[in-house]
């Protein structure tokens, strides 16, 4: 994976050292709140509820062995003890003090990371499939591309002000795991008829306030392109965004009231001045990436024959497991998502043991899910049972990808300035509803996906149930909706209808699975499946029937 | 009254007095141009740079408005000017920050015209203390 040059090194250090000097500057009254702030976003520090918060970014979701462990030294000494991993595959700390913010900076900066632009209107860290590298449907490992984006966007001096914050998402898969639909741009990676690598390229997708499937701009951009139209999208946008209204400052607005037509003209005229313009990338940079991801240093062994293996491993093999692009290995997705427990909170005690099985059986290598999972991606099937043993010592074997309790939610009333209601104890509720493994697994795959206030950090809108917790005159209420899909066929989900109170959240969303346990044809038609077939209507009747009759009686 | 600053820190007004500013329309709408010389321009922040091109090689200086620190559309305006060929200077005149200074340079803005309020509460040496370190641009454009 990608390690710092000396370039990558001597950047990060003086932007700490800038930063150190700007926190100066304002506790000496040099520089006003207002003028700070656009300074702290852009080096990751929010200022939330209770406290400052630290966005630290982990890009395109890869980090080793050595860099889990400074988080978790991170989390000991300036924070809680643990940190919490987000829904753009970042890694945030609740509780740093404002004059500490620039040692963390500098403890993060030793070991090649930073938490540049991972707020702010700028480009923010990019993102990509957590299974690059491994995934057995991969056309081309994304992250070079990703970390092109990543050295392209980082300090640019034209687009640090942009209208509103901006999100690329790259995959290389034509399985979508990175959901670069509801992005500001999104690639795929794809090939022509020639056989030649490119992108598709989509813009405009978002989620928030005003949910919107990208639109495909341009359907193969040869890949010595991608730097060139890249700049050519962003300058149509730092220039004809809107800036009147922060709720229609994205991307996806200026698409909507320009119309794809006449913004893509924009687009391509200006495509055509930067490639007569923009010098190519540097061969040698563009190579040095390329060789940073170059595949391990394969494990020979086989793979076991028809191994024997207990209950606890098989069903941890079945849901947690995925198929490696070689057969002897295998991906294992480490759930952050306990019954009962907050998604994505991950103590320094667990960060050091993924630090540790990374390192002895990963090819020291993680991932960040944008599902708030870790991934280790290269384990050797012969090693799955001592991985499984280690980690259920450790509190992380819990057997739940892809089930209803591994839930998306984003931090809410608890910890968040915007939230309108609360969203990690609806998860805790519905996880435990639902606590009993076996039972997860007869529901099948199901993702449900929770957001504490209208911007959505949650994925609501994609969750095949997405729970939107708004205030009703002081008192929480959630709206339910229903077909929601992130991947390669990205869908808004429709709303049921009047929403739940607090109390009754959790019930609502015992019914919709109930009606789906009665109204699915085969155990194997899933959720999703099921609704496509059946429509809004059965499940708008488990959630209002009961209660109508109730109200009637 | 207003402070300019470039590279080398707060300096005089170097805008000759006998010099002409005109607002952009005045070369748009046909007028005919002054005799005097030199001839400065000063952009309205919605305007496309392209339209100046026929009248570059006339026009000594362009005058970017900054009317916040958060509006970032004069760094596209500059960097767009260049692209398009221009050469004269460019002044960035309003509300921009020590910390926006290098990215300014690095558009092709050569000199900031902030209030002397401002000036007063960023005195030189904070100017003068920006690192001008290249960034990640000119190392993956090597021959930018």
């Amino acid at each position: 994976m990608y390690s710092y040059s000396n370039f990558d090194s001597d950047f990060v250090h003086s932007r700490v050292k800038e930063f150190r000097g700007q926190v100066e500057r304002r506790l000496d009254g040099s520089l006003t709140e207002d003028e700070f702030k656009p300074l702290r976003l852009m080096n990751g520090l929010y200022l939330q509820l209770h406290a400052y918060m630290l966005r630290v970014a982990v890009p395109y979701g890869t980090l080793n062995g050595r860099q889990m462990r400074q988080l978790a030294h991170i989390a000991d000494t300036w924070d809680k003890g643990y940190g919490h991993f987000t829904t753009r595959q970042n890694i945030q700390f609740n509780w740093p003090k404002l004059q500490d913010v620039p040692d963390i900076l500098e403890a993060l900066a030793d070991v090649g990371m930073h938490a540049i632009q991972t707020s702010g209107n700028c480009i923010r860290n990019v993102t990509s499939d957590h299974y690059a590298g491994a995934a057995a449907d991969e056309i081309e490992d994304p992250r070079p591309t990703a970390e092109l984006i990543r050295q392209w966007s980082t300090d640019h001096p034209e687009f640090a002000y942009l209208p509103r914050k901006f999100k690329v998402a790259v995959t290389g898969s034509p399985n979508d795991r990175a959901v670069t639909k509801a992005h500001d741009i999104g690639l795929r990676m794809v090939r022509n008829d020639a056989g030649e690598p490119g992108y598709e390229v989509v813009i405009g997708g978002g989620l928030g306030r005003t949910p919107m499937v990208g639109k495909v701009v341009r359907d193969f951009l040869p890949k010595a392109d991608l730097l060139a139209y890249l700049e050519a999208i962003l300058q149509v946008y730092n220039l004809s965004g809107r800036r009147d209204n922060k709720y229609k400052a994205r991307i996806k607005i200026l698409v909507h009231e320009t119309g794809l037509e006449e913004l893509r003209a924009r687009i391509e005229d200006t495509f055509a001045r930067q490639c007569r313009l923009l010098p190519d990338v540097d061969p040698a940079t563009l190579a040095r990436i390329e060789a940073a991801f170059a595949a391990p240093d394969w494990d020979s062994r086989p793979a076991p024959q028809a191994p024997v293996v207990e209950a606890g491993l098989r069903s941890f093999i079945d849901t947690n497991v995925t198929a490696h692009k070689r057969p002897e290995y295998a991906i294992v997705s480490v759930s952050i998502k306990p019954i009962g427990g907050t998604p994505g909170d991950a103590t320094s005690a667990q960060m050091r043991t993924l630090a540790d099985l990374a390192e002895r059986y990963s090819h020291d290598e993680l991932r960040i899910s944008h599902e708030q999972n870790v991934i280790l991606p290269h384990v050797h099937r012969a090693d799955l049972a001592a991985v499984y043993a280690e980690l259920r010592a450790a509190g992380l074997a819990t057997a739940n990808i892809g089930l209803v309790s591994d839930i998306i939610a984003c931090p809410g009333m608890d910890y968040c300035a915007l939230a309108t209601a609360r969203s990690i104890p609806i998860a805790q509720q519905i996880s435990e509803a639902f606590a009993d493994l076996d039972a997860q697994r007869d529901i099948g795959p199901l993702k449900i996906k929770i957001s504490g206030c209208i911007n959505a950090c949650g994925h609501h809108h994609v969750g095949h149930i997405g729970i939107l917790g708004l205030d009703r005159a002081g008192v929480e209420n959630y709206q339910i909706t229903l077909g929601g899909d992130g991947t390669e066929t990205t869908t808004i989900g429709t709303r049921t209808g009047p929403g739940f109170a607090y109390d009754e959240i959790v019930p609502a969303v015992q019914r919709l699975i109930e009606a789906y346990l009665d109204i699915r044809e085969t155990a194997e038609e899933t959720f999703l499946q099921t609704y496509r077939r059946v429509g809004l209507d059965p499940f708008k009747a488990a959630l209002y029937e009961a209660e109508d009759a109730a109200r009637a009686a | 009254m207003t402070q300019i600053i470039d590279s080398t820190g707060f300096i005089a007004e170097t805008w000759p007095e006998d010099g002409v500013t005109l607002d952009f329309d005045n070369l748009w709408t046909g007028q005919d141009l002054p005799i005097e010389q030199p001839l400065a321009v000063r952009f309205e922040i919605g305007m496309e740079p392209e339209n100046l091109s026929p009248w570059f090689h006339k026009v000594a200086m362009v005058i970017l408005p900054f009317g916040t620190s958060a509006d970032g559309r004069g760094f596209s305006l500059a960097r767009k000017l260049r692209q398009l060929g221009y050469t004269g200077v460019i002044r960035a005149e309003g509300h921009i920050l020590v910390d926006q200074f290098r990215a300014a340079l690095r558009v092709g803005i050569d000199q900031v015209a902030i209030s002397d309020e401002q000036a007063t509460r960023n005195p030189a040496h904070q100017w003068l203390a920006v690192n001008h370190a290249p960034g990640y641009q000119a190392a993956l454009f090597a021959a930018e």
